[in-house]
């Protein structure tokens, strides 16, 4: 890869390592419950202590999710939640949040917006990167291309089906960080973590020299800090869906702060 | 070979591109088993054997070939053009959807899988599947919208009794978009023993290719048949175009022949706007759904609309990317026929033939009732019967299609 233009997510990663530490990566739908919330969630999470977000496009058809990224992409459809105004919004965001977001969606959105606009509009907005769930490196020819026309990182799902050479293949078209899938699936939360995510995170280094965030299944500290023994980062999505579900906006974000804090530091029970 | 060109139609590349449609958008987890089921698929394109099993099922389990029917008092009424019925509402399981099964039954017993599961609209591509299971000895589960449950009733019961497990799917329009997205959900989830029996030319290739293959039968034997009948080629097909997959079976085998006109028919509802019907033609633009790129109803944001239709195989808003080739080629014509055109072809087609198709195929009649009137009697029309009505028995009386 010839980024010559250091990105945020790099940076994050760069400081990780050099204080040998691991990431936390969050998700969250943006527009649940309204595009206004999401502006003091991604506070309350950066707040919380989250190293980066992966921010949710929804759309109306999400077969990679479980029903807790379901429900929430219905929540904040009805709010009229569309890939526009998501990154209109995005630069009133980005004052309030130093740390890098990851848009992360469906491609159909961002190609009806059009690939090179979306590059365009989604750097300018302070986006630092994006995954699109149902693309595969075959098909991004031209998506990368815009992507990295406008000094974003492309990020691709590398998965436990993946073979050696789809993993380095995936690798080739990367930039920023590999987000490897736990588990095969949809996402959503799980009780234990596979004893073959060992394995499999070892297969996927030995493939990469890229940074692996490892997602899908992951909801409690303890899982957190075994993720991030094995690999880079590890990403909580549908635990934290559900939190902002119980808690917000009754409790206020202060609520969802501490509950990523209970994430990152956490032993023992679950806040209230 | 699948991805060489034949000598006539289109062949995907190898990326699964019938022109700019088609391809595979999916995500990485369902690379891996799309590859090794398009690697079967290529090895059983190779295998005699397995085309002599193939046959052999169409043959004696599914009672192929079905007649072309010459609809005389049909062909009278309207006063115009002679008009065949391609019998497939004749087929075990009372559609074409079985021949597809069975294809993909017998490539997920090569491919060691045991459990199949599958997506379902009007529910006719449920039951097939289901009997192939059952026949087959594999697990089978199916994914139907809660919507089309109430409304094809009579299709969930044969499922469960056929042994296989019914999941009603609650999220969404509750049809069969919603269906899709469920059944990939699942398989995701399992694929390491599971087989996703996709119903249409729909998906991430090798399916659009290797359901057209499997529904090819229909056209060829409808030329054979026509050129006995007639002594010469038809100069009309007419059929419903929900997925495509009846209609992509029955035309081609006759793409190469410049005078044979061909018309889709799609889901024209209740009304213009979008929701009120499922013409993706006429009111969608292309987009990506359900792993492939084609023609999409969708709002400008690109979600995808949801869609309206009486007959529920028609009921979804993308359509396979080789009819959007097709489309885009002007080889075939796509027009749409609303809810009331649909159920009244349905009950002429009952009471001057004696034969209750099913509503998806009473879109195709309901264009060819427009139609033959317009033609001269020398023309020769064949209409893909793709299903009968049995299934629809309950909207024809709520409908007061007597």
């Amino acid at each position: 890869m010839s980024v010559t233009h250091k990105t945020r997510i790099t940076a994050c990663f760069d400081k990780l390592r050099a204080e040998g530490a691991k990431g936390l990566v969050v998700y969250l739908t943006a527009g649940d419950p309204s595009l206004e919330d999401t502006g003091r969630l991604l506070a309350a999470i950066e707040r919380g202590g989250a190293d980066l977000i992966e921010l949710g496009v929804p759309f109306s058809d999400p077969l990679a999710d479980g029903p807790v990224i379901q429900r929430a992409s219905e929540r904040a459809l009805k709010g009229q939640a569309t890939l526009a105004k998501i990154l209109e919004h995005l630069p009133t965001w980005r004052e309030q949040v130093a740390i890098p977001i990851v848009l992360f969606g469906y491609f159909n959105p961002i190609l009806q917006y059009g690939l090179e606009k979306f590059a365009k509009d989604a750097s300018q907005a302070g986006v630092d990167g994006v995954l699109v769930v149902d693309l595969t490196p075959e098909e991004a020819g031209s998506y990368v291309e815009a992507i990295r026309a406008y000094h974003l990182d492309a990020i691709f799902l590398a998965s436990p089906t993946s073979t050696e050479e789809r993993l380095k293949k995936i690798s080739q078209t990367s930039t920023g960080f590999l987000y490897l899938v736990s588990r095969e699936g949809v996402t959503g939360e799980r009780s234990d973590i596979s004893l073959a995510l060992k394995p499999l995170v070892e297969r996927v280094k030995e493939n990469t020299a890229l940074p692996v965030a490892v997602g899908f299944g992951i909801s409690t500290p303890a899982q957190v800090r075994e993720v991030q023994s094995l690999a880079d980062a590890a990403v909580v999505g549908s635990a934290v869906i559900r939190a902002i579900e119980d808690r917000y906006p009754s409790q206020g974000e202060e609520s969802i702060e501490q509950y990523i804090r209970w994430l990152k530091h956490g032993a023992g029970e679950k806040p209230e | 070979m699948q991805t060489q060109p034949v000598e006539f139609g289109f062949n995907p590349d190898a990326n699964g591109r019938f022109g700019p449609f088609g391809g595979r958008f999916v995500p990485e987890t369902l690379m891996c088993p799309i590859e090794e089921l398009e690697h079967a698929y290529e090895d059983a394109c190779k295998d005699r054997e397995f085309d002599r099993e193939f046959r052999r099922l169409l043959k004696d389990f599914a009672g192929r070939p079905t007649p072309l029917f010459h609809a005389r008092r049909l062909t009278q009424h309207l006063g115009g053009a002679q008009i065949f019925l391609k019998r497939e509402d004749l087929l075990h399981t009372g559609a074409h959807k079985i021949n597809n099964c069975i294809g993909q039954g017998l490539l997920a017993l090569r491919m060691g899988k045991t459990r199949l599961i599958a997506e379902t609209g009007a529910g006719q591509h449920g039951v097939a599947t289901a009997t192939v299971a059952a026949l087959l000895g594999l697990e089978c589960v199916v994914y139907m919208g809660e919507e089309d449950m109430a409304r094809q009733s009579p299709n969930v019961f044969r499922m469960r009794l056929l042994g296989a497990k019914v999941e009603p799917v609650s999220s969404g329009s509750r049809t069969l978009k919603d269906a899709i997205n469920e059944a990939m959900r699942d398989w995701v989830s399992n694929v390491h023993n599971t087989h996703y029996l996709l119903g249409s030319v729909l998906g991430p290739h090798p399916y659009p290719l290797m359901v057209r293959n499997f529904h090819r039968v229909i056209g060829q034997e409808a030329r054979r048949q026509i050129l006995e009948a007639c002594g010469r080629l038809p100069d009309w097909l007419f059929a419903c175009v929900g997925g495509g997959s009846n209609s992509i079976g029955l035309f081609y085998d006759f793409i190469p022949d410049a005078s044979v006109k061909m018309v889709g028919v799609e889901a024209g509802g209740k009304g213009q706007e979008l929701g009120e019907h499922a013409a993706r033609f006429s009111g969608g633009r292309p987009g990506v759904l359900h792993g492939t790129y084609t023609y999409v109803l969708q709002t400008l944001d690109g979600l995808i609309s949801t869609t309206h239709s009486v007959s529920a195989g028609l009921d979804y808003p993308a359509v396979g990317p080789e009819h959007a080739l097709l489309h885009s080629e002007g080889r075939v014509e796509y027009s749409r026929v609303s809810d009331q055109e649909a159920l009244e072809a349905a009950r002429l087609l009952s009471r001057l033939e004696g034969i209750i198709p099913a509503l998806e195929s009473a879109h195709a009649v309901a264009e060819v009732v427009k139609r033959a009137p317009g033609m001269s009697k020398d023309e020769v029309v064949i209409i893909n019967l793709s299903g009968r009505g049995d299934k629809d028995l309950g909207i024809y009386q709520s409908t007061g299609t007597m």
